[in-house]
């Protein structure tokens, strides 16, 4: 029964929202965010403004957080679809495109693991190309 | 959580230096446009040290006009006269080596041990290396019958685009930008936001040598400086070194210029310690221990930290329990100490992200062996970014065994037999560096061409010599920095086909 696969995979602070708040704002535009691996800034999600990274079949939709879309690669997902993910803040410098760093501030991941119930119960995934092809029906 | 009382040696004095420095463009000092400045904070203490230029489009677009100028000449510039120039940098640099040396650690938050020993002689040599190798190197000629000769010729690409991480910020920066000015070409040079300072201090002391133009360096945030230069049709060339999803960013502007690319993009590299290790008691296995405690050189934060520890389940106890030990004597401090073995992390997002992976493990189940917190130092450093070396134990499907923290931890685990260590190894998205340890001969050149990385370390780890190219395997990435090789991926080949036949095919 899909109605009840309501558990999501990403969820959001206040201090989030608020950045995303004042983001949307200065760039007139909706949000996305893709996760990255790696070195120096990676492991952290990346901010941009809406269609700006280019997602494909490659990518794994986690689902809309706060009127933006949360993508990630399909190989970090495998080692990464135990968790529940929160958008969060932090103060600090960043390395990378994510718009919000000329902020002083970074947009981070805090992690916890899903309960066996919760496992069986996720908002389904879709992969970029889906979800591009569904913004297109709109 | 108790604090740290610090009992070691004073802090080295501080260099002077500017209170604020402007772009490095054209052989000029340049006020960024937006007439901005923004706050550059040494991870040592979290406060700020000097101020960078707050870089956009139009200073991007300056020293690309500057770039795009000194290139006719530049290219043209004589192998011998280039190497003589990256001679005299490598000269300028070596003599200024302890100023340059404390300001890398004020700037980034390393150990000045490790600024003194590492970063700065191998930035020295490496620069001395490229002026090296291009007296030495050849185009080709081929005949290919007796009256056509065909010449291969190399010629650089044009004004390229060069993206420096935080992590090593002078080292980093040489490694792209010798090959570069080596090959031919000219550089705009974006460093990390986290540290804009370094590499400045460098540009004030080189920055007669080079004719204008033909370094550049504009600071600022990445969105704000990086996505113009990485995106701008005037680069020949984007060389790039950070994380998987500005990687691919970046090559979609490329693919949009139809410019090559270079990536450097991290990994989770395996460090394979095999039974024959601990077959004696002596120099190799206290060469291993230490081997295994690499993971906290420069806090962790290197695309290579060998994050994974593979260990045969016969000698796991004897094992871990020195390298645990050896984990435990690494001396914390402030970082322009020199008897401070490990510093402070680069920024305080990394600080809490590395923090957040100590949650995620511990959750997951992963056995802490030693550390798994913040350190808590006094001394006027309780605001810097301090982590205790971590140890943890678990299983490879674990998220502290497929994310690169960038931090000063490893995760550990057994293996039974080489295969199951092979296949632990390659199971990862990355493919950079790798360790193998072992007394045993044939394991040890097959385990390594096993292993699906670009480097792999045999009975070492962490040595970065000039002339062993380095690069990725797997979502590592691509091109190969630190050798000759790297020449060509500043080049192209302009092929000359000639005949000197006189007579005509007879076609028309």
């Amino acid at each position: 029964m899909s109605d009840n696969k309501h558990v999501p995979r990403v969820l959001i602070s206040d201090a989030a929202k608020e950045t995303i708040d004042t983001l949307r704002k200065r760039f007139g535009t909706d949000l996305m965010f893709h996760q990255s691996g790696g070195c120096c800034d990676g492991s952290s999600p990346m901010c941009f403004e809406k269609g700006d990274f280019k997602v494909g079949a490659s990518d794994i939709w986690l689902g809309n957080v706060y009127g933006c879309d949360f993508f990630m690669n399909q190989d970090q997902f495998e080692y990464w679809k135990h968790t529940q993910l929160t958008l969060d803040i932090t103060p600090g410098r960043g390395s990378s495109f994510s718009i919000e760093i000329p902020m002083g501030i970074r947009f981070m991941i805090r992690s916890r693991l899903f309960t066996t119930e919760e496992l069986e119960n996720l908002i389904p995934t879709k992969t970029g190309e889906e979800i591009l092809e569904e913004n297109e029906l709109k | 959580m108790s604090t740290l009382t610090l009992s070691q040696s004073k802090p080295v004095e501080r260099p002077k230096i500017k209170e604020k420095y402007d772009h490095f463009i054209g052989g000029k000092w340049v006020a960024p446009s937006s007439g901005e400045y923004f706050d550059n904070i040494s991870p040592i203490d979290g406060k700020p040290f000097a101020k960078a230029a707050r870089g956009n489009k139009a200073d991007v677009d300056l020293a690309l006009d500057a770039a795009h100028a000194a290139f006719p000449s530049w290219s043209k510039t004589s192998p011998a006269q280039r190497s003589k120039l990256l001679n005299k940098v490598a000269d300028i640099i070596e003599e200024n080596l302890e100023m340059l040396a404390r300001v890398e650690t004020i700037d980034n938050g390393k150990a000045l041990r490790e600024t003194r020993a590492a970063d700065l002689p191998l930035v020295i040599d490496h620069f001395r290396y490229f002026a090296g190798v291009i007296r030495a190197d050849e185009s080709s000629i081929s005949e290919h019958d007796e009256h056509t000769v065909s010449i291969a010729l190399h010629e650089p690409l044009g004004v390229v685009g060069q993206i420096i991480p935080w992590n090593f910020p002078l080292l980093m920066a040489t490694w792209k930008i010798a090959p570069a000015l080596a090959a031919g070409c000219c550089t705009v040079v974006k460093p990390a936001e986290q540290t804009p300072t370094s590499i400045m201090v460098l540009m004030e002391l080189i920055a007669d040598v080079l004719p204008p133009g033909v370094l550049n360096v504009v600071t600022g945030f990445g969105p704000e400086a990086g996505k113009p230069l990485a995106s701008s049709p005037r680069i020949a060339k984007v060389s790039f070194t950070g994380e998987t999803t500005t990687g691919r960013l970046i090559m979609q502007y490329a693919s949009e210029n139809l410019i090559p690319v270079t990536m450097e993009l991290g990994g989770k590299s395996p460090n394979i310690f095999m039974k024959s290790v601990a077959d004696a008691d002596d120099e190799f296995f206290d060469k291993a221990v230490e081997g295994a405690v690499m993971f906290a050189l420069n806090q962790g934060e290197i695309c290579t930290c060998p994050s994974r520890i593979l260990v045969h389940e016969d000698i796991y106890d004897v094992f871990m329990e020195k390298v645990i030990e050896r984990t435990k004597a690494i001396k914390m401090g402030h970082p322009l100490a020199e008897d401070t073995m490990m510093g402070a992390q680069a920024s305080n997002d990394q600080y809490e992200k590395i923090l957040s992976y100590m949650d995620i493990g511990k959750q997951e189940g992963a056995e802490v062996l030693c550390g798994g917190e913040k350190a808590s130092l006094n001394s006027g450093l309780e605001t810097g970014y301090y982590i205790q070396p971590t140890i943890f134990k678990g299983n490879n499907k674990m998220r502290i065994f497929q994310e690169e923290i960038f931090g000063p931890v490893v995760s550990v685990t057994t293996f039974k037999t080489t295969e199951e260590a092979i296949e632990i190894a390659n199971d990862t998205m990355y493919g950079l560096g790798a360790g193998l340890w072992s007394r045993d001969a044939h394991e040890l050149y097959q385990v390594p061409r096993a292993i699906q990385a670009g480097r792999v370390w045999v009975n070492c780890y962490h040595n970065y010599p000039a002339h062993a190219p380095f690069g990725g395997y797997k979502k590592s990435g691509f091109g190969r920095e630190n050798h000759l090789m790297m020449l060509d991926h500043y080049r192209q080949t302009k092929n000359m086909l000639i005949s000197y036949d006189k007579n005509k095919l007879g076609f028309f």
